[in-house]
């Protein structure tokens, strides 16, 4: 029998990424339509409680999080690993497995999230039935990927390899510990789905935020970059600009991720000394994070022609882009004076979307236009065109985005420390509130236009499968070697 | 050996290391193996845009 790699559970994931980027970014957009007209949803009459900000706001973090960019990471991961390692996934069963059980924590997800079943943790909402799914499935990926590596052709391990390597194992320790919770049916009464953290007070909050930002670090950060390691040297058609500079950015990376997690809790009941921990942390990691922006840019160095006639090479070059800024951003605002202004504001949330939007969803699209071609037997995209203007779309509404919540955070957190002569608050609350529609309007234009940008690449994706057809397994080609 | 004590030789380890690890990155001996490593994606006939169907 002729040797194949597994491209079924890929494009499975892949159009998965697409469908469940549109349902995530769509909620996005309700939620900001919601902090303009706050009514909005009443009209739904009885449907209006599940609706309501407060239940859909974790639909919306849990859908883009791990049904879009999780989707796409299973996608891009289990693609790189055969073709880094010339060889076969592991076992196709456990793929088929990995596929299917994700889509049912997704469902899982949307169906008990606007129902109010929650456990309150930020990013780690849904409740404990779920969370042993989602234990049961990562470590099933983890066994299918890292049971890849070890039957691959290759002498090397490839750097791609690596980084998918940490996210996996990281997550998996990150969810398990985070998750330790108590059903309430042990105390004897209530909803059977109910459970309550097995930590307490301070205990609760750093773990939930050692949990949180190393959500943000290594499902976000490092798997991604797992994505830009193997896309951007091939799109650019060169290997990458060092590979010497890609090991220290891993090994960085993964010394330092770990204790920047306080920074979420300055000012609060964090010991002072974890809070300077976590800041002095979070400055460190400019260091690695723009050694592997540089290490991805400089990749191109010699070819930068491509990138005018390139799309896909500009949703991954921009992407790299907005890395670099919100990896500059981020540290900024754990310095604790800065963060004294910009914590519980509206910048935060513009931090958090130049990242998930501008770095985490550019770099996937980018990814995702490479792949699907190759997944249908076709030579490219139905429509190139069609790439730029999404391209050009998502681009201005990030800027839009980002912009206007950067006003928006400067000018609250500056309305909520004012303080008259005799001590007393400059503004009222609801005057800070007042002060934002003008932004919340440019954010949602931003939002909307980059939930365009995803019909329009649905459109294109459907033009491209219609004109193909599905590649089930694809040969492996006899390795040239140099 | 009370928790400072450790946390601070744990940090020291570390640091070493993780300056063994640069120092390992950037030997010289290395350098083929890595020149080899960053050229995997390129190692097969172009998967050409159009995976071939079995």
């Amino acid at each position: 029998m002729e040797a194949t790699y597994n491209y079924k559970v890929v494009r499975q994931f892949a159009i998965m990424t697409v469908v469940w980027g549109i349902v995530g970014m769509l909620v996005g957009v309700i939620l900001s339509a919601q902090l303009i007209w706050p009514t909005l949803t009443e009209a739904l009459g009885p449907l209006a409680p599940y609706l309501s900000y407060g239940r859909i706001r974790p639909l919306h973090t849990n859908a883009v999080i791990f049904a879009f960019g999780g989707c796409a990471l299973f996608a891009t991961s289990l693609y790189i690993v055969q073709r880094t390692c010339q060889t076969r996934l592991l076992s196709d069963g456990l793929a088929s497995f990995v596929f299917w059980g994700w889509q049912l924590i997704i469902l899982l997800a949307t169906i008990s999230l606007p129902l109010g079943v929650t456990s309150g943790k930020e990013y780690a909402e849904l409740e404990w039935p779920i969370d042993l799914l989602i234990t049961v499935v990562w470590v099933a990926y983890a066994v299918l990927f890292l049971g890849t590596i070890v039957k691959r052709k290759t002498k090397q391990i490839y750097v791609a390899n690596w980084f998918f390597a940490a996210y996996i194992i990281t997550i998996a320790i990150l969810h398990i510990v985070n998750s330790i919770e108590l059903p309430w049916i042990l105390g004897g009464a209530g909803a059977w789905w109910k459970s309550y953290s097995a930590y307490a007070g301070v205990h609760d909050a750093m773990v939930q935020w050692w949990y949180g930002h190393n959500a943000v670090g290594f499902f976000l950060t490092t798997a991604f970059l797992g994505m830009m390691y193997y896309f951007i040297p091939k799109q650019a058609g060169r290997p990458i600009f060092s590979y010497r500079l890609s090991i220290v950015h891993f090994w960085a990376l993964n010394f330092i991720y770990m204790w920047a997690g306080p920074h979420h809790l300055l000012y609060t009941a964090l010991p002072d000394w974890a809070q300077s921990l976590g800041m002095v942390f979070s400055l460190m990691l400019i260091a690695p994070s723009w050694g592997g922006m540089m290490n991805g840019i400089m990749t191109l160095s010699g070819a930068w022609h491509k990138l005018r006639t390139d799309p896909i090479l500009k949703f991954l070059i921009t992407a790299l882009s907005f890395y670099g800024m919100s990896t500059f951003e981020g540290p900024m605002m754990s310095v604790k004076t800065v963060n004294a202004l910009s914590h519980y504001t509206e910048w935060g949330i513009g931090h958090v979307h130049s990242g998930a939007l501008g770095w985490v969803a550019m770099i996937s699209i980018g990814s995702l236009y490479y792949l699907i071609p190759r997944l249908f037997g076709r030579e490219e995209m139905y429509s190139t065109r069609l790439i730029n203007v999404h391209f050009w779309w998502s681009t201005i509404g990030v800027v839009l985005y980002i912009a206007a919540l950067w006003i928006a955070g400067v000018a609250q957190g500056l309305m909520w420390r004012a303080t008259n002569a005799d001590g007393t608050l400059t503004y009222s609350f609801a005057q800070s509130v007042n002060a934002m529609y003008p932004f919340y309007t440019i954010r949602l234009v931003g939002g909307t236009m980059f939930f365009a940008g995803m019909l329009l690449m649905a459109y294109n994706v459907w033009k491209t499968v219609a004109a193909g057809k599905a590649v089930n397994d694809a040969r492996i080609p006899e390795a040239v070697h140099a | 050996m009370d928790a400072g004590t450790l946390s601070s030789i744990v940090t020291v380890v570390f640091f070493v290391l993780f300056i063994g690890i640069v120092w390992w990155a950037y030997h010289k001996n290395n350098r083929k193996k890595y020149e080899e490593a960053a050229n995997l994606p390129f190692e097969e006939e172009d998967d050409g845009a159009g995976g071939r169907r079995a």
